[in-house]
This record gives structure tokens, sequence and C-alpha cells, in this order.
């Protein structure tokens, strides 16, 4: 459906991510510049390169494999949300996902594209006023998140998150499921350098090859 | 200006890019709380949407807050928050504050008083982590359309290969979960907890799912996530104890 200027939904939403992206994204890459000229100092460039060598290499790369992921899951709106907000793989996705699910829309249809945005933009706002409020008692509320009694949760969001998302996805694909379970087992496993640190570098892995093995049980007509 | 990681003018900064986030997000709710009218998404399917995003939200941005706690030591409570808020994660914040706080000979914890070495700081993690920031916005265009094309030209395939970009990404997570457990042979419990805690979450959530349909509990399902969430991690309380 187009709208009064010729445009779809899809490319309007694409315009304005591009026009918010292009405005945020220029704020954030500036606060450096900002901060420098305000207290009229300058980095020091043997342990910025220091610093930039041991971060840019991973992240870069990451950064790059992550779009081509996560874009496809979260949506045109979800996208230009969550890769400004951040907190994707632990947050904004399995939000999305989980709203997705309940409404019975379909990740690639339009109705797919307004829940995640939906659910992605107030699961963006409410971390944003959850960590303001945090912000402003943070004298009191240290002790209490700091609490070595509360440390193990805190530590397992995580499992407990994808615990709950893996008996909706496998239960519902419990073919597709074995094959990209196994593997993963197998890797975390077996690779003592596969844990915490790496796990975000294992999820391109893990959805290239489930697609691969989906598309081969797909043709053969197992699906 | 004297330097200070907490000097007012560092959270008048992060005050008005918070703000033109939060705008962004609210604009984006609106566009498509509008859009989903238009394509006859009940009112109700998105005020549940809107509620259970909510309510999910929660226990990980409180675990987001940690990090801002943790990361304030050495770099106040302004830079962080932004850093929190906006862009980054709690393991890439961390990361990237850390490689620059060793670059300068500092430990974590310790309080920079150097505004050299803050801007460096703030550098690093900006630079380190402005790959998305930078290329989203001319890249997503041309990765959704294909999404989308994928989906008009084989319906099934389109549903097939989403549920396993889904499945591969929370298989690579069901991984990590179970990366320490070879401890268990060498007489070290703690590697089952993720493990368990896991189990917990997922008995929780298909408890709640089956209930749902048995007793005709729609709410259930609704928070049936967010209940499994934080069951899963208040178990991690008593797990620990008994087995780290």
């Amino acid at each position: 459906m187009k709208n009064a200027k010729n445009l779809s939904y899809m490319d309007s939403v694409h315009r304005d991510g591009r026009i918010w992206g292009i405005i945020v994204g220029t704020m954030i890459l500036l606060v450096p510049a900002v901060v420098m000229l305000l207290f009229k100092t300058t980095p020091d460039l043997g342990m910025l390169a220091r610093g930039l060598i041991a971060t840019v290499p991973m992240y870069w790369a990451v950064g790059v494999i992550e779009i081509f992921t996560y874009v496809p899951m979260l949506g045109a709106g979800g996208t230009y949300l969550s890769f400004v907000t951040g907190n994707i793989s632990n947050l904004k996705l399995p939000c999305a996902i989980d709203a997705m699910e309940r409404a019975k829309v379909k990740a690639t249809s339009e109705e797919g594209e307004v829940i995640s945005t939906i659910a992605i933009a107030v699961s963006s706002i409410v971390t944003t006023l959850i960590i303001l409020l945090g912000v402003v008692c943070i004298v009191p509320l240290t002790p209490l998140l700091e609490s070595p009694v509360l440390k193990p949760a805190f530590d397992m969001i995580l499992p407990a998150l994808f615990g709950g998302l893996a008996v909706v996805f496998i239960s519902k694909n419990a073919k597709l499921s074995i094959a990209p379970i196994l593997l993963m087992l197998t890797l975390f496993i077996v690779v003592p350098a596969l844990n915490a640190g790496t796990v975000g570098i294992m999820v391109p892995v893990g959805v290239i090859f489930t697609v691969t093995v989906a598309r081969v049980m797909y043709k053969k007509g197992w699906l | 200006m004297e330097f200070s990681v907490n000097h007012p003018i560092l959270f008048v900064i992060v005050g008005i890019i918070i703000a033109v986030v939060l705008a962004q997000s609210f604009y984006f709710l609106r566009k498509a709380c509008r859009r989903a009218a238009e394509l006859g998404i009940s009112a109700e399917t998105v005020k549940k949407t809107v509620s259970s995003a909510a309510v999910f939200t929660i226990a990980p941005a409180v675990s987001v807050l940690v990090g801002v706690v943790v990361l304030s030591k050495s770099l106040g409570i302004a830079v962080p928050w932004l850093r929190l808020s906006v862009i980054g994660s709690i393991t890439y914040e961390n990361v990237a504050a850390q490689n620059a706080l060793t670059a300068a000979k500092l430990s974590a914890g310790e309080t920079i008083i150097d505004p050299s070495i803050f801007v460096t700081v703030l550098w690093v993690m900006t630079i380190g982590i402005a790959a998305g920031l930078i290329l989203v916005p001319f890249v997503t265009k041309k990765i959704q359309g294909g999404m989308m094309k994928m989906g008009l030209k084989d319906k099934k395939w389109g549903e097939i290969f989403n549920n396993a970009m889904f499945l591969g990404m929370i298989s690579a997570f069901l991984g990590y979960v179970f990366c320490d457990v070879g401890l268990v042979f060498k007489g070290n419990t703690s590697g089952l907890v993720p493990v368990c805690v896991m189990a917990v979450s997922a008995v929780v959530m298909a408890v709640c799912g089956l209930s749902a349909k048995k007793f005709k509990m729609r709410w259930l399902e609704d928070y049936a996530l967010p209940f499994s969430l934080i069951l899963g991690m208040a178990s991690a309380l008593p797990l620990t104890v008994w087995l780290a």
C-alpha cells in the first residue's frame, strides 16, 4: 500500500531508519571529540593504538557478520532500533521472536515486521527507563546490584532466557533442530576456547549451518 | 573546565543523546502501531505485545544496570550510562573498556583522573563497536528486501529459512550453556549450574504453555517467557550454593 508520498510502509521505514540512524550514529561517534574539546585534551596515541588493535579486528568482524545474521530476524524497523540501542542477542531479538510467536505472525511478512518493531521499541524504551532510574538511584542500588547473593542470578541470564525460547522452537521444529544442537553441543564441550566471550561468534556459524541443513532437508522433502 | 569522570557536562551530553534515542523508539513504536491498525492486527494483540515485551525486558535490563555499576568505578556514571543505554552490550563494553584500561596500565575499578586517558578509553569504546552503527543505515534495505522477496517467492521455504535462522542462534546459546560441563570429570560441578538453570527455564516454559492450553489461561501464554526467565534466574541462587 502506498501512502500520500507514494512510499510503501516498508520504504518509509527504511527512509526514516536511515535518517534516524545517521543522526544518532553521528551524535554517538562525535561524543569523544566533544569531550576532547570540552576538557581541552587529546588521546594518548600509543595507548589508543594498543586499545584499538586489541578491540577493532574482532569486534568489527563480528559486527559485520552480526548485521547479516540479525537483520533478517529483526526486521527493518527492529534493525534500525536494535543496532542503536544494543543488547541484541540477550534482549531485543528474543523479545521480538517471542512477540511474533505469540501474535502468530511470520518474520518475513509485514505483520511480522510491525509486531517485531513494536516489541523492540517497547523493549528499548523500558531498558532506557530502567537504566535511567538505576543511574538516578545508583548509590542506594549499588550494594543490591553487587550483592554476592544475587550475582548468580544475573550471571545465569542467558541459560534462563534460551531455555524457555528453546522449548518453543525445538518443539515446533524437532527434526530440523537435531543437527545444529548436536553440532553446537559437541563444539562447546570439546573446544575449550568456546565460552561466554566467544558465543557471539558462534551465532552466525549456527545460523549458516542450520540454514544449509534446512535447505537440504527441504529439497529432499523431509520438512 | 576541570576534568572529572562525573562532571555535570558529561551528564548533559549523555542525556541529550539518550533523549534522541528514546524519541527514535517512540517514533517507530507509533509508526508500527498505526500500520498494525491498517493491516487489521487487533488492538488486543498490539496491547499484549507491548505489555509482554515490557515485562520481559525488566530482568535483562536490570542485569544491564549491573554492567553500568561495574564500569562506573573506572569511568564514572555518565559514560557507562550512555554506552549501555545505547549501542553496547554488557559483554562488549566491559571488554573494550578493559582493553583500553590495560593499554593505559590501569586496573579495573581504578577511577580515571587523567582526561587524556578518559578520552582514549572513550575513543576505543566508540570506534571498536562502530561497524553496526555505520553500516546498518546503508545495508539493511538490501538484506531485508531480499528476505521479503524470498518469502513471497516460496512461502514455505521462507518460513523454514526463518525458523532455521532462529534455531541456529538458539543452538549456539544452548551449546554455550554446556561449555563447562567437562569440568564435572575433574570433580567440579559448577559447570552444571547453567545446564540446570536452562532446564528449569525450559520446564517452566513447557508448563506455562500446557497449562495455558489445558485451563484456557491465555494470559499465562503471554507472560510465559518472562516467567521462565525470572524463575530460571531465581533457581540459579540455590543451584549455585548446591553445585558451585
